[in-house]
């Protein structure tokens, strides 16, 4: 299984129930196939309600399918216990929040290092200063030592996003990245992942509501009553979704 | 567990008023711990030292003397109406080899045979009645260190000296020097001078006890040679029963504890121990839910934080270390202020107090309840910590 070369995701016939076995059972996601390269940049659209959040928690692991399987960086997900989970989303995973989500107790520059140091420990040198390269990278170098609570929304989310690069993950996932920011900071944060996108090669899933966002990425997968029913490249050659059983 | 410890004091130290409050009430808690348990153990070693300052940890004396019924034929039927046979003073058998043989047994530290019995002191007109105490002086103030209570004069018992107590010597009208006459039911009789006055500080044994010398008491109560008891005291006053029963198990002797000749003691002791503990226990237990509680909170209020710290890779057994590691932190720094409050207290009553008794501070008091308190935390941490670990990130990401 070359991790280099192969999909850095892999879904087939990908599904999630919630309450499975109670009355109230109700299937969200009704068999998704989607893969994933390196390099791609691809936005999640659909109408609220369709499913993009509970796919994206399925995605980054946070959350298990209730049936098909979930293949990151060639490894068949479905049936790790918790811990393995955890390692794996630690390790090849990064997200960036709509609130950004960063833990007040600890400065920016902290926050950073945060995924490095609950895998590793104490950082080393070169930790910190993977981490100050991440913050300059985000133009943030001034404010390492400042709380979050002391930054503005958008400095925040920048933050957010030099944290989940930290361990140079191999997919990004974002839901609503720029969900709460202004057009112009907005902008910003975009620029930002589409430049790291670039430069480490992390694939990227966006979930957006923003259309214009949606156009400014390589792919838009559009996801409706859980059901993909365009962007998924298995569509590309040919075949048709599969219809909702 | 760097990191854990790293997230759990940020935490407590984000928490400022939280965290100085629930301190402050483990640190109440923990004082009058120390204090009451330091009190009450001087309050009994107070009362075990006055107790066994005036009787040895063990009495051995023979055996009651019982009678003797002839075993009868078979077919008969025999009813006996009897009386308990009357004590007559007796010595112990070969008492120098018992005593001997009590000296090199381990955990004994002092031996000292006793010919005890009574008599009337008489002088003039006035006559009291007494009891005659005759012994070996050097061995007799290994058992009790009377020569600490003398008021006047030596406790030198030896041929025609005598010493007596305050209130005997008040009563004949007795100074240093002065001569009283000893009789006993034996129709002996003797002068003797008084060469010291004792205050043990028990009115029994101050107007009662006349110390004469060994030999005296025996040609006195008619029992040359012989000794009626031996006290004997032991290193570890807590052991006095085993030692007791060893003894007696190796002689035919009756052999006393002072636990079993002071039950009412030993009972009254029990019961302050037990309601000390149980103060002790009930202060621990709601200290234990004080940290439970605004750990309780802490979680609720970090939900959110607590679903990104596991979405970014933390492990459940990280996050439930998180908080244990919390109520420990709390338990250990709450206990040591409460430790130095403790003892406070016990030199504010050892200066100002009543000065009845002195507080000794038991060595491993302080350590004891710093790590007992630490304990405590961890476990009042178990069930808030362990609700952290379980909450399950896409939900607690999202939670408000």
């Amino acid at each position: 299984m070359s991790e280099e070369n192969g999909p850095v995701l892999q879904l087939s016939g990908l599904r999630k129930s919630y309450n499975v076995g109670l009355p109230t059972e109700v299937e969200v996601l009704h068999g998704i196939d989607l893969t994933l390269h390196r390099h791609d940049f691809a936005a999640l659209i659909g109408p609220s309600g369709s499913g993009k959040s509970t796919l994206l928690n399925v995605i980054g692991l946070l959350d298990a399918p209730t049936a098909g399987e979930l293949y990151l960086l060639g490894q068949p997900t479905r049936l790790m216990d918790d811990a393995a989970r955890t390692a794996l989303r630690g390790r090849s995973v990064g997200f960036v929040f709509q609130f950004h989500h960063l833990i007040e107790a600890f400065s920016a520059l902290e926050n950073i290092l945060m995924p490095w140091m609950v895998t590793h420990g104490r950082p080393d040198r070169a930790a910190e200063d993977q981490a100050r390269a991440l913050l300059a990278d985000v133009g943030l170098e001034q404010h390492a030592q400042k709380k979050p609570s002391q930054l503005s929304g958008g400095q925040q989310q920048r933050v957010a996003i030099a944290r989940a690069l930290m361990t140079r993950p191999a997919l990004l996932l974002a839901d609503e990245p720029t969900g709460n920011l202004d057009t112009r900071t907005a902008a910003t944060v975009f620029e930002l992942l589409r430049r790291f996108n670039r430069e480490y090669g992390c694939a990227i899933l966006v979930v957006t509501h923003d259309p214009r966002l949606a156009e400014s990425c390589d792919r838009t997968i559009q996801l409706v009553d859980g059901v993909i029913v365009s962007g998924d490249d298995s569509l590309q050659s040919g075949r048709m979704p599969q219809p909702d059983i | 567990m760097w990191i854990e410890s790293r997230i759990a004091l940020r935490f407590l130290r984000q928490g400022k008023t939280q965290t100085a409050l629930i301190v402050v009430g483990i640190a109440v808690g923990v004082a009058v711990i120390v204090f009451i348990t330091a009190m009450v153990t001087g309050l009994q070693a107070n009362l075990i030292e006055r107790t066994l300052g005036t009787q040895a940890h063990i009495r051995v004396e023979p055996l009651d003397e019982v009678n003797q019924v002839l075993p009868v034929g078979p077919g008969i039927v025999q009813l006996i109406l009897e009386d308990k046979r009357a004590q007559r003073l007796r010595s112990i058998n070969n008492w120098p080899q018992v005593r001997d043989t009590l000296d090199t047994l381990p955990g004994i530290v002092a031996v000292s045979p006793v010919m005890t019995g009574p008599a009337m002191a008489r002088r003039g007109d006035a006559v009291e009645s007494v009891a005659l105490m005759g012994v070996d002086p050097e061995r007799y103030q290994k058992i009790i260190p009377i020569e600490q209570d003398m008021i006047s004069g030596q406790f030198r018992p030896g041929a025609g000296d005598a010493v007596i107590g305050r209130l005997l010597a008040e009563d004949l009208g007795l100074r240093l020097g002065g001569k009283l006459r000893l009789e006993t039911g034996k129709g002996a009789s003797t002068v003797v001078n008084v060469v010291g006055v004792f205050e043990l500080g028990v009115r029994e044994l101050d107007s009662r006890y006349v110390y004469v010398d060994l030999k005296q008491a025996q040609s006195l109560l008619d029992l040359p040679g012989g000794v009626t008891l031996i006290d004997v005291g032991v290193a570890d006053i807590f052991g006095a029963d085993e030692i007791a029963n060893r003894i007696g198990s190796l002689t035919d002797l009756k052999s006393e504890s002072w636990m079993q000749s002071n039950t009412q003691l030993m009972n009254a002791l029990d019961s302050q121990r037990l309601s000390t503990n149980m103060i002790s226990t009930f202060v621990a237990i709601s200290v234990a839910f004080g940290i439970a509680s605004v750990l309780a909170i802490s979680v609720t209020q970090r939900t959110r934080e607590i679903g990104i710290l596991r979405a970014i890779g933390t492990t459940r057994e990280q996050m439930l270390r998180v908080f244990l590691l919390q109520g420990g932190v709390l338990g250990m720094a709450g206990s040591a202020i409460g430790s130095v409050a403790g003892l406070g207290l016990v030199a504010v009553f050892n200066n100002l107090g009543p000065g009845l008794f002195y507080i000794p501070l038991p060595p491993a008091l302080i350590p004891v309840a710093v790590a007992a308190a630490t304990l405590t935390g961890i476990l009042a941490a178990a069930v808030p910590a362990w609700r952290a670990s379980r909450l399950d990130p896409v939900v607690a990401i999202r939670y408000v």
